[in-house]
Formats: C-alpha cells, sequence, structure tokens
C-alpha cells in the first residue's frame, strides 16, 4: 500500500481514539448531551431533596414528562429550588398540582412526581410550584415511630 | 538428586538472566533514538499493521461485551426495581476494568503474535544478521518502531473499545429493555469521574500496552530461530502477555480503587 494512503487511514485511527476520548469525557462523564426536544423550564422548592440527582426524570401519572436540570440552595429559605424542564407537549399542568419526590423501588433512584391539581390556569414557563412533598428520610420516619410521635 | 537441585538451579539461572536480556534489549530499544525523518514512516506504518487492522475484532468484541453487560444488568437490577442503575454499571466496568484488560488480551492474541512471528522469521532467515553487517542497527530499524507502535496503539484501542460498549449497552438497555435514557445517562455521568475512572483506565491500557508489546518483541528477537522455536516463542507471547496483563491489572486496581 502506498505510504500516503497508510498514513490518512493511520491518521483517522487516531482521531477516531481522541473523539472516543471525547465521548467518554463529555458524555460519560460530564458536560450533558443536548436534547433537540422543545421544553419550557419551571421551578419547584423542597425541604428536603434527599437523594434527587440533575438529570433525573419527572413524571406525571408514572409518564415521563422532564428531566431536573439543576438542585440549588435558596440562602434566603434555606430550601432547596429544583429546576427542571418539561416537554412542551404537555403544557396545560394546572397551577395548583404539587411536586413530590418519590423513589422508584425501594432502593431505587429518587424523580419528581407532579401530582394534578384542578385549577383551570396552568403553569408557564419560570413558574414555581405552588406546594410540594420532600422526599421521604426513612431514618426519620423509623425515629418518629420510635419515639411514639 | 543433585541433579534435580541442578536442574532446578538452571531453571531459576535461565529465567533470571533472561529478565536480565529483555531488560538490556529494552535500554538498547529506547535509547537508540531514530531520527525523525527516517523513524516516523516506519512508525505510521508498524501503526496500521498493530492499531489499524486490530480495529475490528476491538470493535466487534466491544459491542458485544457491551451488549451482554447491558442484558446481565438489567435482569440483576430489575429485580431490584433499580435498572436504571445499568448505565452507571456498564459504563464504570467497560472503563475502570473490561476496557483496558480486555483490549490487552485481544491486542495479545491479534497483534502481539504477529509481531513475534514476523521478527522470528527475520531472525530464522538471518535478515537481522544481514542488517547488522549492512551497518543497520535492527533495534532502531526494526524493533522499536513496532515497540513504540503498540504503546501508542493500546490506548487508543481500549478507549474506542470502551466506547463502542457502552453504545452496545444502550443499544440493550435503552432501545430494547427500556430504561429511560436519562437516567441511563443522569446516573453514568453522576458516577464516572474523569479522572478516576476514565483517566485510570487509559494509564492502565498505557500500561498494558507497553507490556504487551515488550514482551512481543523480546520473544521474536529471543527466539531460537527454527520453525519450532518461532512457534513457541508466538505462544510464549500470548501465554506471558496475558498473565502479566491479569496480573498487573490487580496491582494497579490496588493501587488506583484500592483504599490505602
Amino acid at each position: 500500500m502506498a505510504q500516503r494512503t497508510t498514513e490518512i487511514i493511520v491518521g483517522l485511527f487516531m482521531i477516531a481514539g481522541c473523539a472516543a476520548l471525547l465521548v467518554l469525557a463529555l458524555q460519560v462523564s460530564g458536560l450533558s448531551p443536548k436534547s433537540a426536544e422543545s421544553t419550557y423550564t419551571i421551578y419547584a422548592n423542597f425541604n428536603d431533596t434527599g437523594g434527587l440527582t440533575p438529570r433525573g426524570r419527572v413524571s406525571m401519572a408514572g409518564v415521563t414528562v422532564g428531566t431536573i436540570e439543576s438542585i440549588s440552595l435558596n440562602t434566603e429559605t434555606f430550601q432547596a429550588r429544583v429546576e427542571m424542564s418539561i416537554h412542551s407537549d404537555v403544557d396545560n399542568i394546572p397551577s395548583d398540582s404539587s411536586a413530590v419526590i418519590r423513589t422508584s423501588g425501594l432502593l431505587g433512584e429518587q424523580y419528581i412526581d407532579i401530582s394534578i391539581g384542578a385549577e383551570m390556569d396552568s403553569l408557564k414557563e419560570g413558574d414555581t410550584f405552588y406546594s410540594t412533598q420532600s422526599a421521604m428520610n426513612l431514618e426519620r420516619l423509623i425515629s418518629n415511630f420510635a419515639s411514639g410521635r | 538428586m543433585i541433579g534435580r537441585i541442578a536442574a532446578f538451579g538452571r531453571l531459576g539461572l535461565d529465567i533470571v538472566s533472561s529478565f536480565g536480556r529483555s531488560g538490556r534489549f529494552l535500554a538498547g530499544v529506547l535509547g537508540g533514538v531514530p531520527r525523525p525523518a527516517t523513524g516516523f514512516p516506519l512508525l505510521v506504518k508498524q501503526l496500521y499493521a498493530v492499531g489499524v487492522l486490530s480495529l475490528a475484532i476491538i470493535v466487534v468484541s466491544g459491542l458485544f461485551i457491551g451488549m451482554v453487560l447491558g442484558l446481565q444488568g438489567y435482569t440483576i437490577l430489575s429485580d431490584y426495581g433499580s435498572e436504571a442503575a445499568i448505565g452507571q454499571m456498564i459504563a464504570l466496568t467497560l472503563v475502570r476494568e473490561l476496557g483496558p484488560v480486555v483490549t490487552a488480551l485481544l491486542f495479545a492474541g491479534r497483534a502481539g503474535s504477529a509481531l513475534t512471528a514476523e521478527i522470528g522469521l527475520m531472525k530464522a532467515t538471518e535478515q537481522l544478521s544481514s542488517m547488522e553487517m549492512m551497518g543497520v542497527d535492527p533495534l532502531r530499524r526494526v524493533i522499536a518502531p513496532r515497540l513504540w507502535a503498540g504503546f501508542i496503539a493500546m490506548p487508543v484501542l481500549a478507549v474506542i473499545f470502551s466506547v463502542v460498549g457502552i453504545w452496545g449497552g444502550m443499544l440493550v438497555g435503552v432501545d430494547w429493555l427500556g430504561v429511560f435514557e436519562g437516567s441511563f445517562w443522569g446516573n453514568m455521568q453522576s458516577s464516572v469521574d474523569f479522572v478516576d475512572d476514565v483517566l485510570n483506565g487509559v494509564i492502565k491500557s498505557v500500561v498494558f500496552g507497553f507490556v504487551c508489546a515488550w514482551i512481543a518483541v523480546y520473544q521474536g528477537y529471543d527466539c531460537v530461530p527454527t520453525s519450532a522455536g518461532i512457534s513457541s516463542a508466538t505462544t510464549k507471547t500470548v501465554v506471558y502477555s496475558s498473565l502479566a496483563v491479569l496480573g498487573l491489572d490487580f496491582v494497579l486496581t490496588a493501587v488506583m480503587f484500592g483504599d490505602f
């Protein structure tokens, strides 16, 4: 084979290696992939997010309708502020709905479940859930039970 | 009785002297830095033979190993209702262990044996000694490009193996078994650390590549120049490389991920 062809193929091989390392860096260990789907952002404040993680799912009646973008601490109220992006085809969530943190299975990951309200208005881009229910803390539950409260 | 003890002693001396010869051989190869103008085309040619031609077996085995990990992981994890953790399981297994180790084992079988046989045949047909007669250093001309090619190609192959494996796992887990894609990648990204997991895996594969290439070229260079000698040297390459890779993997894992 001509030297030049060999050099080109080896060059492609090295580029493939670098690209693979880039995939490992960005996709497997770090930055999020851009989702093509159009979404809108809403917020919820929780007293305790438990083991909730960014990129976890947001569901409604068990169907996934969005993902958790970020979790940050509001230093004024000392509550956790969860930013979630909801698929824009689900645009009629009643404004008095509440966000509940649930666990899938006994040991599974935690996710946000939206329980539906009855209001006619719906949540818009940038709105915040009026009522939330924090993560169930098994230890606190047991200690409450043990102390008889 | 005395004869047996003497045979045992001879065995020990043989082992020690072969370690010594391989060390001097390595020093000779690495000491003679080739001129870039002549060395680079030779290196590219060997990278093609050692790296690019190994790509097919690496990609196919990576894909299937990832898919099997996806299936097995799903079966086990769904008992606990946590099949979303399949992403982090596949990624950590591949990036930390299976990527470097399986690639090295395949590399020893596919490329290492070929290197040994090639160099052994050159020695048996006295091409190496005729090079020396012409004033060309065979260590620099023949051995060094092959050693460096193995050293460079191995990490590249291991990284490609891991990526293809993760893709295969995603194919099975997300597209076939229906794990939610967001939690697949999310769990993976929250548990895989770039420096601790990915870079340590790359360091492992660099070490394995060096060891595999060294064993392969040394066995070829040191073989008995007969057809039986070449065949036993090729076998030794595969056996020694595999043992060295698995043993070193334990040591490296203990150093990188152990708690001490």
